[in-house]
């Protein structure tokens, strides 16, 4: 049981903005649509903890 | 077509109860000779319980139906006198491949851990289930096993009274009745049983419609289970191919929602959809085509009073997870022995609501199962798919992906839910052996398999214990085995069974289910076990 880190932890904000929007630049929506759905897979499997997923879905809602 | 279909295995034939003026009384009568009937039957034979079965067809039932067979089942089976014969004509198979569009996005082997007797699975047709599990019941009854098959003989009515089921049947000569203490309702899916005691299922039911095509054809395919995703000879849906024995091969293809059923099972319709998949060159011979939905959903209780219910009458799962026929089999390992010890009177009446506990447990546990299955292979919504396409683009380069991708969770046991029957947990001994588990099978040095020494009674298992008392002033018959564990010495009961520590004591129901442990022996806590077992 892990809670979600809601403290800022970026190391750098604004180059992981730039860099999530230039990943989607030039894509077709569905495609733009493809790329977050499997970001969240990959990202989801590197917290893991179910608890900690949960609470993210919960708060996304 | 395969001729076992048309063989009558038990013809009608008429029954001295017949020419009685009043209903004769049995002890427990059965609904229906499938799988799950058979298979109680055979359960109750052993035990010394007389059993009638009622069957309105005299024959196997007719196409391949289930074809996946797990472990537990197998293990059940052996018990029952059959495990052999299953994995001897049955075939063993491993590995399982993933497609996804036009390429294997994975493969999956399902390595067979050591000191287990039996494979994780294997395939074979219901119909050799259903014509060894007859045979068997067969060699009962002429060694003298109280037995009676009645084929051709459907129930019309059901009507219970005090502790009594009054049954009415219907044969080609006329109606009769009889009455039994107990009836057990294994009359499938669409169970008469069912809707004569005015229950219905609870649950979903998918749109989706699937073909179910069993073929034969010689063709060079491998002993493996292939799932395909949105794969171009069946554009936006699902297909299975897995291999049952003599050349016959299971099709699933998914056609959606909305379609003609009748039009789709027309062999001209379904020639050219298995062309496509297997290819333009490849001989077949049609065996046997189905279509259906996927349903997931159960009775609210299994237990009416005096009538039972297990196996499809009881509750219903989507295919892809073996969890059918499977599911039934343990219906019957948990009921049978239950129901014997009530016979016998070493266990009161409610001590059935045990059943229904832990068989509905159960239940749920394989529609949830094949709920999340059946939302995986048809996605119901945009988005659904989009993250089922995600993880199987992931899973074709990434491991960490390919749990999440579901064709299917195959069938394992449950682990029964805490409750009275069982005894409190002693935490330090390995969770694979808890209270409520499958006694995971073992291996001993002498070579001989630890579930094949269980039998049919209590079975106490001592090891590194070195003294206790064999006799316990407890009703039912108790089995004692004891067994030293030092070093590498009978390794996989030190592992499954001893973890850590020295000694340990195991109290294990005649289903094989755990019901409690302990470190040392304690003949006061282990009578008191017992007796929470049989709910006294």
């Amino acid at each position: 049981m892990s809670d979600l880190n809601l403290t800022p932890n970026f190391t750098n904000a604004d180059d992981f903005y730039e860099y999530l929007l230039n990943a989607h630049e030039g894509l077709s929506k569905s495609d733009s649509d493809a790329l977050n759905a499997r970001l969240i897979i990959l990202l989801a499997n590197h917290i893991g903890d179910l608890d900690a997923l949960k609470q993210a879905v919960d708060l996304a809602k | 077509m395969n001729k076992i279909f048309e063989r009558s295995l038990y013809p009608y034939i008429r029954h001295p109860d017949q020419d009685k003026s009043e209903a004769t009384h049995h002890t427990i009568a059965i609904i229906g000779a499938g799988p799950v009937g058979l298979a109680a039957a055979i359960d109750l034979t052993l035990r010394g319980i007389p059993v009638v079965i009622i069957d309105d067809n005299d024959k196997v039932s007719f196409g391949s139906r289930a074809i996946c067979f797990a472990k537990r089942t197998l293990e059940i089976c052996d018990r029952l006198g059959i495990g052999d014969q299953l994995v001897d004509k049955g075939i063993q198979w491993n590995l399982g491949k993933v497609f996804f569009n036009q390429r294997k996005v994975y493969e999956f082997n399902l390595l067979a851990e050591e000191g287990h007797q039996r494979p994780a699975f294997i395939n074979l047709q219901q119909y050799y289930v259903e014509v060894y599990l007859f045979e068997r019941l067969t060699t009962l009854k002429n060694k003298g096993g109280p037995v009676d098959i009645r084929g051709k003989t459907r129930v019309n009515k059901i009507h219970q009274n005090g502790k009594k089921v009054h049954l009415s049947l219907q044969t080609p000569e006329g109606s009769y009745q009889i009455s039994a203490d107990w009836v057990i309702a294994c009359d499938g899916a669409n169970s008469p049983s069912r809707q004569m005691l005015g229950q219905d299922f609870i649950g979903r039911v998918f749109e989706d419609n699937f073909l179910i095509a069993d073929v034969t054809m010689e063709a060079d395919f491998p002993t493996e289970r292939w799932f395909w995703f949105d794969p171009p000879f069946n554009k936006g849906q699902s297909a299975l191919l897995h291999k049952q024995p003599e050349n016959v091969w299971r099709v699933d293809l998914q056609l959606g929602r909305d379609v003609d059923r009748e039009e789709e099972r027309k062999p001209e319709n379904v020639i050219p959809r298995l062309k496509a998949m297997l290819g333009e060159d490849i001989i077949f011979e049609l065996e046997w085509v189905s279509i259906y939905t996927f349903q997931c959903r159960r009775m609210e209780r299994f237990l009416h009073n005096r009538v039972i219910f297990a196996g499809d009458s009881a509750h219903q799962v989507s295919p892809f997870g073996a969890r059918g026929a499977n599911s039934g089999i343990q219906d019957v390992d948990n009921l049978c022995w239950k129901l014997a010890e009530i016979v016998n009177g070493n266990a009161p009446e409610f001590f059935l609501e045990s059943y229904n506990t832990e068989r509905v447990y159960a239940a749920d546990e394989n529609i949830i199962n094949s709920t999340r299955s059946t939302d995986f292979i048809t996605p119901k919504s945009d988005v659904s798919r989009l993250f089922r396409d995600a993880v199987l683009e992931l899973s074709a380069d990434h491991a960490f992906a390919r749990p999440l991708v579901n064709s299917g969770r195959l069938s394992v046991p449950s682990f029964y839910p805490a409750s009275t029957y069982f005894s409190y947990d002693v935490e330090v001994l390995p969770s694979i052996s808890r209270p409520g588990a499958a006694c995971p099978d073992a291996i001993f040095d002498n070579g001989s398999f630890l579930l094949k020494n269980l039998g049919f009674d209590f079975t106490i298992l001592a090891i590194n214990v070195e003294e206790f008392f064999k006799t316990l002033e407890t009703g039912p018959s108790i089995k004692f085995l004891s067994i030293k564990v030092t070093g590498n010495q009978n390794k996989s009961v030190k592992d499954r069974f001893l973890g850590d520590q020295s000694s340990a004591i195991y109290l294990i129901r005649p289903d094989q289910h755990i019901a409690g442990r302990w470190l040392k022996f304690d003949r006061q806590v282990i009578t008191k076990a017992i007796d929470a077992a049989l709910g006294r």
